[in-house]
């Protein structure tokens, strides 16, 4: 047995390129397999289909699997893709770099560069130390954590593209203007004396040639890592959804979360803003809320603000940011995602 | 003796981090001092951008995430 895993392992690691094509192969017969398999178990089921035991078992049997199965599949891709970007050569990317040019580079940067959430200060700090200007840092910051791989796999795998698309153009637009508006506004004197005190560094490229066997391990351990942590949540938003779709009338939230109510976008970022959960554990309760009538602008923004603004986070940034710059950060994100709820409710909608 | 230390803000990984270096260190009869930096403006100073990082004897050997066991085992 020891022996048989230890071939099954160092197989992708001989024949790297074969291994990819080959789970490559098995992810998408598995994919296209899910629907008949998932209907023919509910079929078993001695439950009646119309029920509203039905419905709800249906929902959660049919998305898990689909969920799953997307998550590891977009998690090992990106996990090969942030093989190429550490946070020392975005970082080398970003130095000294004009504004504006430099938001957009640092928000693009932010989806592909490997980021942890309890990581945020001390690159931060590396950022600005190298001279990379406060605005562009944040946009880096902001994009980081809202455009992930996680939030991407499931608004993909629940909505289909163009809602995934669009989540990623408006973070990014938001991670953009609002670290562009943070730059003009000057408030370099609003960082903790301590951070203004650190000594400058160069900012150094780390040029580590990795082999593709290398990028296979580093995307299997961002599986384990990503996958391993975040599954306990997503069995649990997908229930919560199964429940609510099955049990909550249609159109319950059309009355105060659809379109018409203009008030329903501001109090959805001010629930969001203090909470503090992942993407994966926000989303199914997103889709449930959606198939029930509540307007997708106003969702997209309550998901935007939670992931993109906790409590948590400002107690962490207070370290290096004083009250003022943080209230600023805050408002203006705030502000941003507010803004693209709106547009996709009216203008999109 | 060799001093080791790792860089974090107290995170699940710096501590898996801690754990796993006490586990190598003792499997190998290594005699180490272990200490936990957890104040941002050392770990700033150190010049660690991602958190858990890890010294060696004044040697900035790791960062980012939880090191693979063959690596901790390379540093004693």
């Amino acid at each position: 047995m020891a022996e048989l895993t230890l071939s099954a392992r160092s197989w992708p690691r001989r024949h790297p390129l074969p291994f990819l094509l080959g789970a490559a192969i098995v992810w998408f017969a598995l994919y296209r397999g899910l629907v008949p398999l998932s209907e023919a178990v509910v079929g078993w089921l001695p439950v009646q289909r119309q029920s509203h035991l039905g419905s709800a078992l249906q929902f959660f049997l049919y998305d898990t699997p689909k969920v799953m199965l997307l998550l590891t599949g977009v998690v090992f891709v990106m996990g090969i893709v942030n093989s190429y970007f550490t946070p020392e050569r975005t970082r080398s990317l970003l130095a000294g770099r004009a504004e504006g040019v430099g938001n957009v580079l640092a928000a693009t940067l932010g989806i592909v560069t490997p980021f942890c959430s309890c990581s945020a200060v001390p690159l931060f700090i590396g950022f600005v130390q190298a001279g990379v200007p406060l605005g562009v840092t944040l946009s880096f910051l902001i994009a980081a954590p809202m455009v992930n791989e996680v939030a991407l796999a499931l608004l993909f795998a629940l909505f289909g593209w163009k809602v995934a698309l669009s989540y990623l153009g408006l973070g990014l637009a938001v991670a953009i203007v609002a670290g562009w508006v943070i730059g003009r506004l000057k408030m370099e004197h609003h960082l903790e004396d301590w951070v203004r005190a650190l000594r400058a560094v160069r900012p150094e490229g780390e040029t580590s040639r990795l082999s593709w066997s290398e990028r296979i391990d580093a995307g299997m351990a961002s599986v384990r890592e990503i996958v391993g942590r975040v599954w306990p949540y997503i069995l649990a938003g997908i229930a919560i959804g199964a429940g609510i779709h099955g049990y909550v009338p249609q159109d319950f939230m059309a009355s105060f979360m659809g379109r018409e109510a203009w008030w329903a976008v501001p109090l959805a970022v001010l629930i969001g803003v203090p909470m503090y959960t992942n993407a994966a554990g926000v989303i199914p309760v997103v889709e449930a809320l959606l198939a029930k009538g509540a307007a997708l602008g106003t969702v997209l923004a309550f998901m935007m603000s939670v992931i993109a603004l906790s409590l948590p986070e400002v107690v962490i940034l207070r370290k290096v940011l004083k009250p003022r710059l943080i209230a600023t950060f805050v408002g203006v994100v705030a502000v941003g995602i507010l803004l693209v709820g709106y547009a996709f409710n009216f203008v999109l909608g | 003796m060799k001093e080791v230390k790792v860089l974090g803000t107290g995170c699940g990984n710096c501590r898996a981090t801690a754990k796993l270096i006490e586990e190598v260190a003792s499997a190998r009869g290594v005699e180490i001092r272990l200490e936990k930096v957890e104040r941002l403006e050392e770990i700033a100073a150190a010049g660690v951008m991602r958190t858990p990082g890890v010294i060696v004897d004044g040697r900035l050997v790791h960062s980012g995430g939880v090191p693979r066991r063959q690596a901790v085992e390379a540093w004693f």
